[in-house]
């Protein structure tokens, strides 16, 4: 075990994996002799050299289209989005071209590819440095979405990413890039299965559902509810598409009482589908409507972004409207 | 003219050329004010980031020439469609230092209602676009308006300023494709600082000049020195009579380079060397363009350290009344997403005005944007 943060987690794993794998490929802005902007990137550049962590020029859909080539030649191309605000020029080549490869060519044709990027507020970033767009994937396709919230998952869900065998938007939380730490497995075998839901923290009152960095919020949230005798599950969904349906839907049989939390802007957004599903199917079990606690549907502000972004005691708002919900 | 560097001032200020720009004394202090304001500008907010006073700052130190000289070539009628990293042309057109500091500092009376990140600027009644972060995406836009003015027949010509970096946006391409096809008044001005955060131009690009680029689509390309105040200032009246007479759009490649860091996230230090700066340093387009003034005994020494003196007094000043304004107000939040604000949006402003201050997080700065 090794205890580090999200971001040396994702190094590690980018780096076990370039090891193991002649075929992984690093493409990206900034990320050879700078390291990526966050750093992520750190050193491999050195360890690799220019041909496997390649500096691209300035254009995402340059980036993306020239992985996905690479990826239908047989290797195994892991870009870099430098925010996934930036990711935008590239939406043709993920939803045209990446996302229905498999399906349009009967299968004889696919790409094993990973974009990494970095997604959510939190660090006064404005419009363009904050966005989470998990619901534009999520809404396609062919595509795997990802989302980790802890090092050890982080490191472990690259990993199994890189090895599988479709393609991946892998969202890095990048408010706890640095902020959040623990303890993770140094065995280069360590794998964490993709489309498995966590649970994060135990609980038989209410069920949060989250992913991401809002993982952490709900679970401070938790901490807020204990104090009133409420305990709370969070639900750490840890991949977005495919949705590990069955764990949501025990914890909301167990619990009766439903809320999901996401950064992102609220309508149609993928709490919207999580509780439709738990809506669907365990209508009979719940005690309350389902609550959303989510950002605004406004663009993602500056100033008040304090404002803009879910709080522990938003998510404990509803936590306990849920809580004193009476039919 | 897309491998010859086209320059007049020689690097201790003497006029190579005969034909030297026929621009007024008044004009030729005006842009030395405008650079030394913007420097100081620069300067300043760099200051106030360091101090943590505003969250994030993109100095444009050294590219003062690039982007003054070629805005005064221009009418204030005609429009401009810029990046992130041309300061000193809102200054030219008149906005005021406290409206730009306004912004940095996300306050109530920023004119974007401190949405936007530092630097993000909009200044409507200067013919100034909204700024974006996303590279590339103004380079369109001033094709449409180009365009828009050319239907309109109002004989107005449209600006855009963008990086070397921003060549390898698709906008770019598509930008200078549709102004070739259809002949549009639109003058493409690349600021070619050689550096895309890390990435040198000889990464970015397979060409040897961002000129040459022009050929491709139909329209004449000038290599200009960028540093060099009164060669950008001619290239871009030429260009700009050129769009005026139904000649079509120019591609200007103002060749120049980042003094400073990308921005106040940056640490150059990772990836090219310091020497390289120090030499970039003695190119200074200020210094240089000051040795012009006092050989033409425009200004003297004392003139130009007063007149920098003033700059950074003012500069300090503007800060000082920023920084006193209140925050936007919370129910702005959902202003201006729609001309008439929808129902939906309406219910979440109730919610959250029934929100207790403890609902609010705490925000953390110090990120690399
Ligand atoms: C589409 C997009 N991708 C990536 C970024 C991140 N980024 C911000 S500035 C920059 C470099 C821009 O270089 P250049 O166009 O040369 O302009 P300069 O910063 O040198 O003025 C990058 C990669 C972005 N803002 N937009
Ligand atoms: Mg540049």
């Amino acid at each position: 075990m090794s205890t580090m943060t999200v971001l040396q987690a994702v190094t590690a794993a980018l780096e076990e994996e370039m090891a193991r794998d002649d075929d992984v490929v690093l493409l990206g802005e900034d990320i050879g002799i700078n390291g990526g902007v966050f750093r992520a990137t750190d050193g491999l550049a050195k360890r690799f050299g220019d041909d496997r962590v390649i500096d691209t020029p300035l254009a995402e859909s340059g980036i993306v289209g020239t992985a996905v080539g690479m990826a239908l030649y047989g290797l195994r191309p892991v870009p870099e989005i430098q925010f996934s605000d930036f990711i935008f020029p590239a939406f043709d080549q993920i939803v045209s071209e990446m996302a229905k490869m498999r399906y349009r060519s009967g299968g004889e044709f696919a790409c094993p590819m990973v974009i990494r990027t970095p997604y959510g507020g939190g660090i006064r970033g404005g419009h363009y440095h904050s966005q989470s767009p998990e619901a534009y994937f999520a809404h396609t396709p062919g595509l795997v979405v990802v989302v980790p919230a802890t090092p050890e998952d982080t490191k472990g869900l690259l990993k199994s990413c890189i090895r599988g065998d479709d393609p991946v938007i892998f969202l890095e939380p990048k408010r706890i890039y640095r902020t959040v730490k623990g303890e993770v497995p140094d065995d280069p075998e360590f794998l964490v299965p993709v489309g498995k839901a966590r649970t994060a923290r135990g609980g038989d009152d209410v069920t949060v559902v989250a992913w991401g960095a809002m993982v952490h919020t709900c679970l401070e949230a938790a901490q807020l509810a204990e104090k009133q005798g409420i305990e709370v599950e969070v639900i750490d969904v840890r991949t977005i598409l495919p949705l590990d349906e069955e764990a949501l839907l025990s914890s909301a049989r167990k619990t009766g009482k439903v809320v999901v939390a996401m950064e992102a802007t609220r309508t149609c957004g993928v709490a919207s589908e999580v509780s439709a599903i738990i809506a669907e199917k365990a209508i009979d079990s719940l005690q309350a409507p389902i609550v959303r606690i989510t950002g605004y549907d406004t663009p993602f502000p500056y100033t008040l972004e304090h404002v803009y972004m879910p709080s522990a005691h938003r998510v404990m708002a509803g936590i306990k409207k849920v809580v004193e919900f009476d039919f | 003219m897309t491998e010859q560097l086209l320059s007049v001032l020689g690097a201790d200020g003497a006029v190579k050329r005969k034909n030297r720009p026929s621009l007024t004394d008044e004009d030729l202090l005006l842009l030395h004010r405008i650079m030394v304001r913007t420097r100081a500008l620069d300067e300043r907010a760099m200051l106030l980031q360091r101090q943590g006073r505003i969250g994030f700052y993109v100095p444009s130190f050294g590219e003062e020439a690039a982007y003054v000289g070629s805005a005064l070539a221009l009418d204030g009628n005609d429009w401009i469609s810029q990046s992130y990293r041309q300061p000193g042309v809102a200054l030219l057109r008149g906005i005021t230092a406290e409206t730009m500091l306004d912004n940095c500092f996300g306050n109530a009376d920023d004119i974007a209602k401190g949405r936007q990140m530092p630097v993000h600027y909009s200044f409507r009644k200067a013919n100034m676009l909204s700024i974006s972060s996303p590279i590339g995406t103004q380079i369109v836009h001033a094709t449409g308006i180009a365009q828009a003015m050319k239907i309109r027949g109002d004989g107005g010509v449209c600006l855009t300023y963008f990086g070397d970096g921003g060549t390898s946006a698709n906008d770019f391409h598509t930008g200078l494709n549709f102004a070739g096809a259809w002949k549009s008044p639109c003058i493409f001005a690349c600021i070619n600082n050689q550096w895309a955060i890390s990435c040198p131009l000889e990464r970015q690009t397979g060409s040897k000049t961002i000129a040459e680029k022009s050929a491709a689509y139909g329209m004449p390309g000038v290599l200009v020195d960028g540093n060099d105040v009164l060669a950008v200032y001619e290239a871009t009246r030429k260009a700009v009579a050129r769009a005026r007479d139904g000649d079509g759009p120019t591609l200007l490649e103002f060749l120049s380079f980042r003094m400073g860091p990308h921005s106040s996230s940056d640490d150059p230090s990772r990836y090219r060397p310091g020497e390289l700066e120090a030499e970039w340093k003695k190119k200074d387009p200020i210094k240089r363009f000051e040795a012009f003034l006092t050989k033409e005994s425009l200004l003297d020494k004392e003139q130009i350290e007063a007149i920098h003196a003033e700059a950074e007094a003012e500069m300090s000043e503007a800060a000082k009344v920023s920084e006193k304004k209140p925050a936007p107000t919370i129910d702005s939040l959902f202003d201006d997403v729609y001309a008439d604000m929808p129902p939906h949006l309406a219910d979440q402003r109730e919610e959250l005005r029934g929100e207790g201050s403890d609902h609010r997080q705490d925000a953390d700065a110090a990120f690399p944007l």
